[in-house]
């Protein structure tokens, strides 16, 4: 409403592993375009290998798409750009020989931050997810919940306009995730950050997003968007709203027939082939 | 007050108990040999004997030559090893396509015994230390080499990841990612290293050579002097033993938990 300039733009973005004719050569994706709203939560959804995760590594500068472009907050994407967003992944990517207050100010270290502020602004984050009693711990004392949030704190002290999260609760149990989704809603409604947010779960979809873009099969591309008009923080009542099963529903609909395409070519050996091919193609980079 | 922790305690207590009793089992049976079943004394020498010898090369400081012949051979091939081993590691471990090429090949050159080049290091590099320290070179390289490899070249993509997504610098990507990330590796290798090259220095000593705690133990065998054999092999095991706990507790400080 109040700026025409989209947080991320994403334009005509096609990405592939390998080259053609090679056995390992992987469309993952095609001629993707897709816009980010600023200060909104934007969920991908699609099937599993549609190329979701790669597509977040791309917004980041992670990786480096074969065609097309992304710029973030209008400047063009190039490389990683630690000023302007913070990445959330699936296993928390936690420095396992740190314990948590090190790993946050490490971050912070890496990004940049002047050393008489990192103590501060660790201290704030770990408050913010609720973790300050464990910022002495390491991450192998923690359960699967706890890690998520101390990597979500060490993303929120980084101080970045945009968040990307690659599937960040897929890892951890339903009840679990329901609170942290909730947590992450309340956060949003505070902070007012823009949230990009990678998900194979339905119903953690329409719970936190404000608009869910649906993918294709492989090759991924953005097949329809989704609105979710509800204001943050959701509470966990709207998980049984006629609206939400409405949206889910729909969703469901959406994704059954792509779902069912992607499961037929399971061919592929590999089952999160979308990640694995992402840090590969980052390796060859390294 | 927990009943199980202290039954593993007592536990504990009782295995030290059977060790000492089967060590003592092993000298009274030894003492037996020698004394009451008669086997010759040159072949097993009696255990009260050994021990006067022992007291003797101990206190005598007879040993000082030979020990430090052979701690200078082991000094020099645990540097080399250790240098070429975790720079060349280091550097395969840079690109995938070398690990492809070397981690197989330097496995399998490993896995032959190498002390069969021993002739061929005493031929070219003469009788002297040299050819002792290269051959405890060339057979800890291949552990610390392997191990360096492994440490550095399967470092969790994510965390890589992780960090160049927060800007990490190259030096600060391999001060606080690489290096943490491969040290408890690496520093198995060293260990490992450490204790092949200590054998093979001593072993060739026993093969052909003109001084060290080997070459000794081999000069008072064929003298016929057993008793005092036995006390340097006593004394070789305890500086072994020695040797070993101090790499190992090292090694235990620089990991992370």
């Amino acid at each position: 409403m109040t700026s025409a300039q989209p947080a991320i733009r994403v334009h005509g973005v096609s990405h592939q592993f390998g080259q053609a004719g090679e056995a390992r050569h992987v469309q993952a994706l095609l001629d993707t375009s897709l816009e980010v709203a600023r200060g909104e939560l934007q969920c991908l959804i699609g099937p599993s290998g549609c190329g979701k995760s790669t597509l977040l590594g791309i917004m980041g500068g992670l990786i480096a798409p074969t065609t097309g472009t992304v710029t973030v907050s209008g400047k063009p994407v190039r490389g990683p750009m630690p000023r302007d967003l913070a990445f959330v992944f699936q296993e928390s990517a936690l420095f396992p020989w740190n314990t948590v207050f090190e790993n946050i100010v490490l971050g912070m270290t890496f990004q940049g931050v002047a050393k008489a502020e990192r103590r501060d602004r660790a201290r704030r984050a770990l408050e913010a997810v609720g973790l300050l009693d464990f910022a002495e711990h390491y991450p192998g004392q923690l359960s699967g919940g706890m890690r998520q949030r101390a990597a979500l704190a060490r993303a929120l002290s980084l101080q970045t306009d945009i968040l990307l999260m690659d599937e960040p609760f897929g890892a951890l149990d339903e009840q679990t995730r329901m609170v942290l989704g909730e947590d992450l809603s309340v956060l949003l409604s505070r902070s007012k950050k823009t949230i990009v947010f990678v998900t194979h779960s339905l119903g953690e979809a329409v719970f936190l997003a404000d608009r869910v873009a649906v993918f294709s099969a492989r090759p991924g591309t953005v097949k329809q968007i989704i609105t979710v008009d509800e204001p943050h923080p959701r509470k966990p009542s709207f998980m049984t709203a006629p609206k939400f099963h409405a949206l889910r529903d729909q969703l469901y609909g959406l994704l059954h027939d792509e779902i069912r395409k992607a499961i037929s070519e399971t061919a592929q050996p590999r089952r999160r082939y979308d990640q694995a091919g992402a840090a590969e193609a980052d390796g060859d980079r390294a | 007050m927990n009943p199980s922790g202290r039954g593993i305690a007592t536990g504990r207590i009782w295995s030290r108990l059977v060790q000492i009793a089967f060590l003592a089992a092993v000298l009274v049976l030894w003492s037996l040999a020698t004394t009451v079943w008669g086997v010759s004394r040159i072949l097993l020498p009696n255990p009260v004997n050994v021990w006067h010898q022992l007291i003797d090369v101990v206190s005598s400081g007879a040993f000082i030559p030979d020990l430090r012949v052979t701690l200078g051979e082991l000094a020099a091939a645990f540097a080399i090893s250790m240098s070429l081993g975790v720079s060349l590691g280091y550097l395969i471990s840079r690109s995938r396509y070398l690990i492809r090429v070397f981690e197989p090949l330097l496995a399998a050159i490993y896995s032959i015994p190498i002390i069969l080049f021993l002739p061929l290091y005493v031929l070219l590099l003469g009788l002297g230390p040299d050819s002792k320290i290269a051959l405890g070179a060339t057979i800890s390289f291949f552990p610390i080499v392997l191990s360096t490899i492994a440490g550095f070249g399967y470092v969790d993509r994510t965390l890589v990841t992780a960090a160049r997504s927060m800007g990490a610098s190259n030096l600060q990507m391999f001060r606080h990612v690489l290096v943490p990330a491969a040290l408890p590796v690496v520093l198995a290798g060293l260990r490992m290293g450490f204790t092949v090259a200590l054998l093979s220095v001593i072993a060739s000593e026993t093969i052909a050579s003109f001084a060290g705690l080997g070459h000794h133990i081999v000069d008072l065998a064929e003298n016929m002097d057993t008793a005092r054999m036995f006390a340097y092999i006593v004394f070789v095991i305890a500086i072994v033993a020695f040797l070993n706990a101090v790499v190992s507790t090292l090694e235990g400080r620089a990991r992370w938990r």
